[in-house]
């Protein structure tokens, strides 16, 4: 195996960032590590739980199955990205606060993504759909209940500001 | 370089497979290729009576892919249960062959809709019956410098096809206990012209049925018939026994969901026709 470091560039949260890298480091090491975007939680580090979930241009991915030399060229949301312009929480993010959909907030991160992915390809989701778009999140201990419940929430916020 | 490091490298498109062995240190590669750049191999076409998609096509896309869909719809279906988005996202559909996990859905549909894997290395192109490339568990018939190139798959022009594909797992999304997949051709008289099916998870690779299949032809594919269809299938598994289900209960849910799979082909094949027979 070799030290050789790689040259990447990576657009996160709209801020192009620049880094030069082992191959090995996976993308959430690197945003967590380096880019200190702590946001993006590690769990199982093998696929399983969701907590590291990323959009890779738009789309959810695994941050933990992924290597950052993968994500070169390529644009990267975190849950940090998922904040209003002033920095305030998004729609989404206010609520899950209202619907207590969090207690220790560690599968938080990988849910908001999850359903922030899912309202922007289905702006009206039933509660199946919710729940087949968090199926590839683990949550030990909401239940999941409230988590759909601010999803719905979130998208009758969303939807009603669409018509406004 | 696959030709060159040979066992000491291994190919990496969407790593969903790949990444989580590693992780737990079952895979060590001195090498990873990175091939996911490779632009040429993700495309989805119909070519003829074949659908052909590149190794790269990550399993999304062809889910979302409407021409797919309707082509080869035993392929959606079997989609809705690998993993979850954010493992399609990324997963390809070489990358899932090439794993040869036996309880996956794309290796199963595979050898059930009898698709043709096309191969590639520096020494030349050769093309593989899906049946063929699984060997065991995680293990192919692919040279350590072959690459899966595309995959062919038959498409069913029959006036009433009708397929179906479902399983049980622990938990949604995960790797099925037992998976059975089915596809059936129903005349206009509602005569079985031809079907095939086959079980995941419950034996070293995904195995298929053909001369139980054909001992359908001419039935009507009553319940009667697919159940026997279904127990005799289950008798030739040779099923794992692991933590989460023992042999025996995993022969059992191959002979239920076969017979579920083939009730719903049937239903959907029957329902297309229904129509033109009135």
């Amino acid at each position: 195996m070799t030290a050789r470091s790689y040259r990447i560039s990576i657009e996160v949260n709209g801020r192009v960032r620049e880094s030069e890298i082992p191959a090995r480091l996976t993308l959430v090491d690197w945003l967590r590590e380096e880019l200190h975007l702590t946001g993006t939680h590690v769990g199982c580090e093998h696929g399983i739980c969701g907590a590291c979930s990323v959009l890779l241009d738009g789309e959810p991915v695994r941050a933990c199955l992924m290597f950052t030399v993968q994500a070169d060229g390529h644009r990267v949301t975190t849950v940090e990205g998922l904040a209003r312009q002033d920095g305030r929480p998004g729609e989404l993010q206010d609520a899950f606060c209202e619907a207590h959909a969090l207690q220790c907030g560690y599968c938080t991160p990988g849910m908001l993504i999850a359903a922030h992915a899912l309202l922007g390809e289905n702006p009206r989701p039933t509660e199946a759909e919710i729940r087949e778009a968090i199926a590839g999140n683990l949550c030990r201990c909401t239940g999941y209940q409230q988590i759909v419940d601010a999803i719905e929430a979130a998208a009758a916020t969303l939807a009603k500001r669409k018509v406004e | 370089m696959l030709h060159h490091y040979g066992d000491d490298a291994r190919p990496i498109a969407g790593g969903q497979s790949l990444a989580p062995m590693m992780a737990m240190r079952l895979a060590r590669p001195a090498w990873l290729v990175d091939i996911d750049g490779i632009t040429g191999l993700k495309y989805i076409r119909v070519d003829g009576d074949r659908l052909r998609t590149g190794a790269g096509t990550r399993q999304r896309a062809l889910e979302r892919d409407a021409l797919a869909g309707r082509s080869v719809p035993l392929l959606s279906a079997a989609l809705q249960w690998v993993g979850h988005a954010q493992t399609r996202n990324r997963g390809t559909l070489g990358g899932s062959l090439a794993h040869a996990d036996p309880s996956a859905e794309l290796p199963l549909a595979a050898c059930v809709l009898d698709a043709e894997i096309g191969v590639r290395s520096i020494r030349g192109r050769r093309r593989l019956r899906a049946g063929d490339l699984f060997t065991g568990p995680m293990t192919t018939a692919l040279d350590a410098d072959e690459l899966i190139e595309e995959i062919a798959w038959p498409i069913w022009s029959d006036a009433r096809a009708g397929s179906a594909f479902t399983e049980v797992s622990i938990r949604h999304g995960d790797f099925a206990l037992v998976a059975a997949a089915a596809q059936v051709a129903l005349d206009g008289e509602g005569r079985c012209l031809r079907a095939s099916f086959g079980v995941g998870g419950a034996d070293a690779t995904p195995v298929v049925f053909p001369e139980i299949a054909r001992t359908l032809t001419g039935s009507r594919l009553e319940d009667d018939a697919v159940a026997v269809a279904a127990a005799s299938a289950s008798t030739l598994l040779e099923p794992g026994e692991d933590l989460h289900a023992s042999a025996a209960y995993r022969r059992h849910l191959s002979t239920v969901l076969v017979a579920r799979a083939m009730r719903e082909a049937r239903d959907r094949a029957r329902a297309q026709g229904a129509e033109r027979v009135q």
